[in-house]
Parts: C-alpha cells; structure tokens; sequence
C-alpha cells in the first residue's frame, strides 16, 4: 500500500490538471467534429460519396468556392493596408489619436447580421446611396441585383472591409505597442529613412503580431456570412452561406456537412501555410 | 436559523423550489401524453380534430369561430400542428391501436402516406352527392385507391392578377380569361415597350417567393402534360426556351419579390402570377383597378396546381360517428363561406360566393373557378411523400431557372444535368408519381 501511493499520485495530477479542458475539448470539439465528418460520408446503406457528389455537382458549390476565395484574395491585403496605415498613424500620436481609435474599432463591437443590414439600407435599390445619387441629378444604379456581379462583389467587399479591419487593426496596435522605441530610434539616429525604419525595424518585429492577425482574419474571411447574406443572399453565394441553406431550407444535413468539412479543410491548409510563409528565417532568430 | 424554527409552518426555500419545479415540469410531461388530449381539450365527449392547416394563431380562433357556429353535432377540439407531429401522430396512434384523434385535416400530400390507416368514406361520400364537389377534386380523395379515403376541405390555387392599366398592351383577340402562354409573352413584350421600357410583369423569384410551384405546376404540365417524368423531353427544353423569353421582359427586380402582392400594390409592376394568399392584398385599396385571371394555357392544356385540402378519419376513432357529422357541417355552404371569408381557402363545393364578400376576395373566387373548371385543365399537386426533401427537389426547378433565365446556360444541358440530381433524390425516396405524372409507377425522370 504505502509503495504504491507514489505511483498513483504522480499520474492523476497532470492528468486532472488537463482533465477540464480534455473533457471541454472532447465532448464540444472533437465529438461534434467525427459526427460531422460522418455526417458528410455516411447515408442510409453506409459508407458513401454521395453526398459529396451532390456538393460538387450543386449549380451553386463552384461559384460559392471561387467568390469565397476571391473575397478572401482581395480583402486581406487590403485590410491589412488599411489596418497597418492606421497603426501607423496612431503610433504618431496626432491630436485625439484616442478618439479615433475608438472610432475606428467601433465596427468591433456591432454584430455582423446588424452591420450587413446597415449596409443593405445604403446600397438597395431605394437605399441611401441611390437616394443621395438621385437627389445630385444622377441615374440610381441597382447595385444589389445579380445583373451587375461586379457590384455585387464591391459592396460585400466593402461591407466586409468596414466591418472586419478593425480586428487587425487591434491586433496590429497590440504588436506596435510590444516593440521597444530604442529600435527606431537607433535607426533614425544612423539616418534611416521612414520607409526603410518600416521595412527593417518595425515590420520584421510586427510579425508575430502579423502572423495571428492574418490566421485570424484568413479563417474569419472564410466565414464570412452574416453580412453576403443580407446583402446579397444566395445571388452571391458564399461557401458558409451555402452550408446554411443546404442546412435550413434544403434540410439536407449531409451535404452541409460536406461543404463544412471543405471550409475546414481550406482553413488548415491556409493556416499551415501562413505559419510556414512567415516563419522566421533569420539566422537570429530565438526560434 | 432561528427566523425559520419560529416561523413553523414557513415553506422552506427547497419545497417552494420544488413546487416551482414541479408547476414547470407538469404541463411539460403532459405534453407526452399525446397531442390529441392537450392543446386544445375540449373536455370530455369532444372530438379531437388534428390538422396541418390553421396554425397561426389568429386563423386557429377564426376556425374555431367557425367550428362553434357551424357544428351542432359534438364540440371539437381544434389541435393545429406542424406535418411532422401529424405524421407521427397518426403513425403511433393507428399502429399501436390506441387511437385519440377522431379527425384528421391536412393537405392531399399530409394525407396521401396514410391511406391505409384512414377509414373508408364511401358511405359519408354518397350523402355528400349534394354538395358539389368537383369530380377532379373528389376523386384525389381515393388517394389512387378504390374507396375514398378523404371527403375534400377546402382548396388553394395560383392565379394571376391584373391591373387594369396593363390591358392597353393585352394583344389584339386576346382574352384576359383565356390566355395562351404566346399571348402572355406577347402581352409582357409590348407591355415593357409600351411603358418606356420598364416590365409590366413581376414573378415571385425571390428567396422566399413560390416561383419553383410555376414550374412545377403550371410551365411543364401546359408544355409536356408532367413535372417529373417530362422533366428532360423536348417539350420540356420548348417550355424553358419559352421562359427564357418570358424572363427577359420581366421585371428583374423579380429576384427579390418573394410576395407579389406587394409589387402589385406598389405599382412596381402590373401583372404578376402568385399563390392566392399572396395576391389577396394587391386589389385592397382600389379593388375596382384589378382583374384576376386563371393561368395561360400551353400545347397540352391549362396546368394548374391544385392545393386541396381534406379531411379523414382514421381507422379505430373513437368518435368517427361524430366525426362524419363534423366533416358534413363543413363541407355546407356556409360553413365553406365562413372559411373563405375568414382564412382566404376557396370553397370546394358549387357555390356562388356571396357579395359580401371582400371584393378582393370575390375577384380572387372568380378566377380559381375558372380556372378549376376549364375543359383542358391539366392538374397538377404540390410533390406527395417528399416529406423533407420537399425543398430539395424545389430547389431542382429553381436551378434550372437560374442557369437558364438567368446565366443563359444551353437549356437541354442543363436540364440533363438536374435531372441526374433529381433522379439522385427520388432513387433514394421510392415514393410514385403525383397528378400530372401517372399514378403507380416509381417516380423518376426519364
């Protein structure tokens, strides 16, 4: 008995420790995730592709994949413009530097069904923007109608631009905030430009910063569905969206659960990618 | 501590929470007990009527309205559900053998799985030789058997309304009561010229709009005589080139009208086709602008879909006697009035609505009996035993409209390759064809 006791205590201890987030994890995450796998390669009589099949033939799966990546292509590098200029200006330190931070995270803090929604009362047909283009004397365009995809695209995309940027923007304010001035200051002294202070000081020790912001907003553009969805419905499909109505009003579980799986599937393989794309190879490196 | 000792007969905290537990789990588990008996319960001897239709609430007590006034024979109690809960509900109840539901009301296709759990009706049929009912609509009621199995409630159907204003531009010989589908395009055609280039006709294309029952029930039966087993034929490829030409003098903001009343009343466009609940409120202000007219026909008749109701009893009732004189109380004229002038489904008995009347609903009348009584009418139904995959095979005729209408894909392409998807879906349900298709045969695209 009194040999034993040791041996009994040194494994449960980490093992309780863990134990809560284990459980967590298990039943909310990993659980939900083998039925839903099953759920896309199983039907009545087993094991089948079927449903797979039925995802790709869909008249709507392509377009949803090709607007979602699309999106994606074009909206993270243009936040990440935006995000950055921003800090930018803020690590100056203007004149109510505070306010405008404020101003600009507020997007933040407004749901995405409420955002898309807002934008809706401005680019529909009898919205504020052809109210305001008709009052200067100008023709009302229909923005919103399948008829003219391409601003279509735009107003999602600025939707989505207004809404999401201030997550980066946060995130990157975070990172500028973490580095010591004495860099720049150094670098200012040996008379470097600004241009070559961001290039070589600022934005190599932003990058982790970096990195979890563009992981974050990469899965995030993925999802992005609240605000297409008001906006646009299914005459933009997006792949989330199409899940959802595969989902409610196609009630076919299934198939939601495959075109789920893709999304999940594309969310990896972008996230190993960044983390390989912005490891740190300097010789340098702590790591 | 010493509050509580001397408070003596104080109910302590955990009994009141009990009690509070118990309050709230009480109507919970009764709830288990069977949905016949709660809901509404009409006390002991009323007979419990479970129906798909009327469950909004203010149609429900409309219909009760109407139960208290018109039925003498037993007190009813009234139980709308969804046709989930009407499934299980007959299925458990009729299979075990312990039947609580004396009456069942639902749609044709709510009804249509349960033929052999519903009793035979004839003899209820033959003394309802008076009423009137039409023969089509009458003889859905034997649900492709021999005996008939539900006397008929009360119908529903798509028409089209007509403002006024748009009969300037009706082609020359054209009858508003007796379109063909050319007129039709014709009349969109030198609508849209003749306003400035603006479309006078709208189409309920939008995400919540029944633009997929226009294909199903009113395009392909007027083009090819069936929805499913015409699916890809060349009548079929006809009636899709005939839409493409149709959509394109269309209103394109179609896409977002899921209602067409509310186009019409705006003055948005001035013709539209739509489900009878969703054009009643279109003539409400000016009822004296607008026509309603039955659908177009096409090469093989004037299709129509056919949204009827019935009502059955199923085997081992408890109160069938009881319940044979309710479904007699319905199915009078005042009785099928009342739910006309209440909860806007048409009468399926021969009767003359009445001019009191809301003269939108009069219009409304008019149409459906025209179009229920046209020689060359092609029925059609709403899919039966679809269950859930209901909106998937919808979703079939909505794609085609997309790739065809709207991103001008080769029509027989497309409809090869939907056709593979929709044989994908009934391979997998087995279930027969429905009315236009013919009846007995696995339904299936050939």
């Amino acid at each position: 008995m009194a040999r034993r006791r040791p041996g009994r205590s040194r494994l449960p201890a980490p093992l309780l420790l863990i134990g809560p987030s284990l459980v967590f994890m298990t039943v909310l995450f990993a659980w939900p995730m083998v039925v839903g796998v099953a759920q896309a390669f199983t039907g009545d009589q087993g094991a089948t592709l079927r449903y797979v099949q039925r995802m790709v033939d869909d008249a709507y799966f392509w377009p949803a994949m090709r607007n979602t990546l699309l999106l994606i292509v074009v909206l993270i590098p243009l936040q990440f413009a935006f995000a950055l200029a921003m800090a930018l200006m803020l690590r100056a330190r203007p004149r109510f530097h505070g306010v405008y931070f404020y101003i600009w995270v507020l997007p933040l803090a407004i749901s995405d069904l409420a955002a898309g929604l807002v934008w809706l009362s401005i680019f529909t047909d009898r919205g504020y923007l052809n109210s305001v283009l008709h009052m200067l004397g100008l023709q009302p365009y229909a923005w919103l109608s399948y008829q003219n995809p391409t601003s279509l695209f735009l107003t999602v995309l600025i939707a989505e631009l207004w809404r999401a940027t201030s997550l980066v923007l946060v995130i990157i304010v975070a990172g500028l905030q973490g580095i010591p001035k004495d860099y720049d200051e150094v670098a200012s002294v040996f008379g470097a430009t600004y241009w070559q202070r961001l290039r070589y000081v600022i934005l190599p020790q932003l990058r982790p910063s970096l990195q979890v912001a563009m992981i974050l907003r990469t899965i995030l553009a993925l999802q992005t569905f609240a605000v297409a969805q008001a906006l646009a419905g299914r005459n933009f499909p997006l792949l989330v969206g199409e899940t959802y109505y595969w989902y409610n009003f196609l009630q076919n579980p299934n198939v939601a659960a495959a075109i789920a799986l893709v999304v999940l599937a594309i969310s990896m393989v972008t996230a190993v990618g960044y983390l390989r794309l912005l490891r740190d190879r300097s010789p340098g490196a702590a790591r | 501590m010493t509050n509580s000792i001397a408070g003596g007969p104080r109910i302590s905290r955990r009994a009141l929470l009990g009690l509070g537990l118990g309050a709230v789990a009480a109507p919970a588990l009764s709830a288990c007990g069977g949905v016949s008996t709660t809901g509404a319960d009409g006390g002991s001897g009323s007979v419990a009527f479970l129906s798909t239709q009327f469950t909004p609430v203010e149609e429900r007590q409309r219909f009760e309205k109407i139960l208290g006034e018109r039925v003498s024979a037993a007190k009813v109690a009234y139980n709308p559900v969804d046709s989930g809960v009407f499934n299980s509900t007959i299925t458990s109840q009729v299979d075990a053998g312990k039947v609580q539901i004396s009456l069942v009301g639902g749609l044709h296709g709510d009804l249509a799985p349960h033929a052999d759990r519903l009793m035979d009706l004839d003899d209820l049929a033959g003394t309802l030789t008076d009423r009137g009912f039409a023969p089509d609509v009458a003889g859905l009621g034997k649900l492709g058997g021999s005996t008939v199995k539900y006397v008929p409630w009360m119908q529903a159907t798509y028409v089209m309304a007509v403002n006024k204003k748009a009969l300037e531009w009706l082609p020359s010989g054209a009858d508003p009561q007796k379109l063909t589908y050319d007129q039709v395009l014709e009349w969109a055609t030198a609508g849209r010229a003749g306003n400035g280039g603006k479309p006078i006709f709208g189409f309920p294309a939008g995400p919540k709009g029944l633009y997929h029952r226009f294909f199903q029930g009113y395009l392909l039966p007027s083009f090819t005589g069936g929805q499913i087993t015409t699916f890809r034929s060349a009548e079929a490829v006809q009636a899709w080139e005939y839409m493409k030409e149709l959509w394109a003098v269309t209103a394109p903001a179609s896409t977002n009208y899921d209602f067409m009343q509310e186009p019409l009343a705006r003055g948005e466009v001035l013709v539209a086709w739509d489900h009878v609940a969703r054009l009643v409120s279109a003539p409400k202000d000016n009822p004296d602008d607008w026509i309603m007219v039955p659908a177009p026909r096409g090469p093989k008749g004037l299709g129509y879909m056919l949204v009827v109701a019935g009502m059955a009893i199923p085997r081992g009732a408890p109160e069938a006697e009881k319940a044979k004189e309710i479904i007699k109380a319905l199915t009078t004229d005042e009785a099928q009035i009342d739910v006309l002038r209440e909860n806007a489904f048409f009468p399926v008995v021969d009767v003359t609505p009445p001019e009191t009347l809301p003269p939108a609903i009069r219009l409304e009348a008019a149409a459906v009996q025209a179009q229920q009584n046209a020689d060359d009418a092609v029925i059609s139904l709403p899919p039966v035993g679809l269950g859930a995959k209901d909106g998937e095979v919808s979703q079939i005729f909505k794609n085609c409209f997309k790739e065809i209408c709207i991103d001008g894909r080769p029509v027989q392409q497309v409809l090869d390759a939907q056709a593979q998807q929709l044989n994908a879906i009934l391979d997998e349900l087995k279930v027969g064809c429905w009315q236009p298709d013919p009846a007995g045969q696995t339904c299936r695209v050939l």
